[in-house]
């Protein structure tokens, strides 16, 4: 599974990063972040795209989801 | 319509609504929020700048900030992180106080003077639009600041918002440092600086705001920024919402007086009321967030945004100091070239910082 890091990025960079990822082909992502905010900016675009969301952790200054279709 | 765009529509709602009572209540026109004017008069009260007519500690600043600081901690959100091109972060908070300086108000204010039917703003909103827009240009490039990290001491998150509070102190205690010149606060006697809700429903309507902008993370650059790049409308509701609060609330309190001349505290030279907020959406699009999310972000630790907010009230006192602040009569030759150094900087800046 490919993996996407956007620790630390300031918004949207996150966003714009999965939907890079995503736009490029990817149907499977383990994307791991930091913020709040980019956790949920992050899964809503991963579920607009159709993706399943799945959070594997989720801590107030870290978190890991992998998204697949 | 989800839950979440209903809740921060009720935000959008309720920050509109304040602001109108608030400037029924003493503030000045249209200016029941403005965090660049408020920032610039707290500026002036700290003695940075000699603008005597903008002068006074905005409590509504305070509350902004501790209000996001309390949400913050109460939601586990209290992290202090920073590191991410901290001086030109500072520095671009300066130039987005020139921009709003040169148009009169922050896309906040921007928002609350087209409610009030100011015509002059929605020249700035378009200009908005568009500096986002090159914002946009940047970040689809690959541009980004760096990464942040997380601070193993909270103590750097802290600061900030201890020294708002210590402004609070100063404020509520009124002391006097020096009887002959005055300080260390400095209050203006007449215009703008003089005109202030009562302090404590100032406070209260800050503090409110700070918790409902932490819990929704409303933004006004990125509600233009996300429905351009993602048609995500999430932001853009809020920011609708606040239209609306203010809209209804100004015709009520009859402050709803449409045209372009005579408005208060605002322009008519067109040209720079669309530069002017096409700097900040520009600035703001590049930082991640407009003046108000900066200063929510300051209040959950975020240093790059402290940064930004400290940059923005140096910026102030540079922007009345080497007299770049627009007024009633217009934009000054200074303040033209500094909003045009400012766009060509961002430019410089966004053109940089790509990656990939």
């Amino acid at each position: 599974m490919e993996k996407l890091d956007v620790r630390g990025l300031s918004c949207p960079v996150p966003v714009l990063r999965t939907k890079k990822a995503i736009d490029a082909g990817a149907r499977e992502l383990h994307i791991l972040g930091s913020s709040q905010t980019s956790k949920e900016n992050v899964s809503k675009l991963a579920l607009s795209q159709g993706f399943a969301v799945d959070i594997k952790v989720d801590n107030k200054d870290l978190w890991e989801m992998e998204i697949r279709k | 319509m989800s839950r979440n765009k209903w809740f921060i529509l009720l935000t959008g709602l309720v920050i509109g609504a304040f602001a109108a009572i608030l400037v029924k209540l003493g503030n000045p026109g249209n200016m029941g929020f403005c965090i660049a004017c408020f920032e610039r008069d707290i500026a002036g009260a700290l003695g940075l700048h000699r603008a005597g007519v903008v002068q006074y500690v905005r409590p509504e600043i305070i509350g902004l900030i501790l209000g996001a600081m309390f949400t913050a901690m109460f939601s586990g959100e209290f992290k202090a992180r920073g590191g991410s091109a901290t001086l030109v972060r500072f520095i671009m908070g300066v130039f987005m106080m020139v921009g709003a300086l040169v148009f009169l108000g922050c896309p906040l204010r921007d928002v609350l003077r087209m409610a009030g039917g100011d015509f002059n703003a929605v020249v700035g909103f378009i200009g908005f639009i568009a500096g986002v827009g090159a914002g946009v240009f940047f970040l689809k490039k690959g541009f980004n600041l760096g990464r942040a990290e997380y601070s193993h001491s909270n103590v750097g998150g802290y600061l900030l918002p201890i020294i708002f509070a210590f402004f609070l102190f100063l404020l509520l205690k009124g002391t006097l440092f020096n009887p002959e010149a005055g300080g260390p606060l400095f209050f203006s006697k007449e215009g703008p600086g003089s005109m202030a809700a009562p302090l404590g429903i100032s406070l209260i309507a800050g503090l409110l705001v700070g918790f409902l902008a932490q819990r929704t993370r409303m933004c006004l650059s990125g509600g233009i920024r996300d429905f351009i790049l993602l048609r995500d409308n999430y932001l853009l509701v809020g920011f609708i919402g606040i239209f609306i609060g203010a809209l209804v609330l100004n015709l009520v309190f009859g402050f709803f007086k449409p045209g372009f001349a005579d408005q208060p505290i605002a322009h008519t030279m067109q040209l720079w009321n669309f530069l002017g907020l096409f700097l900040v959406g520009l600035t703001a699009t590049l930082l991640g967030g407009c003046p108000l999310r900066q200063l929510i972000l300051s209040g959950e630790g975020d240093m790059d945004a402290a940064a930004v907010v400290v940059g923005m009230i140096v910026g102030a006192a540079f922007c009345h100091n080497f007299m770049l602040a627009g007024s009633a009569a217009g934009v000054g030759n200074y303040g033209q070239i500094a909003c045009v150094i400012g766009i060509i900087l961002m430019g410089w800046i966004g053109y940089s910082y790509r990656e990939e």
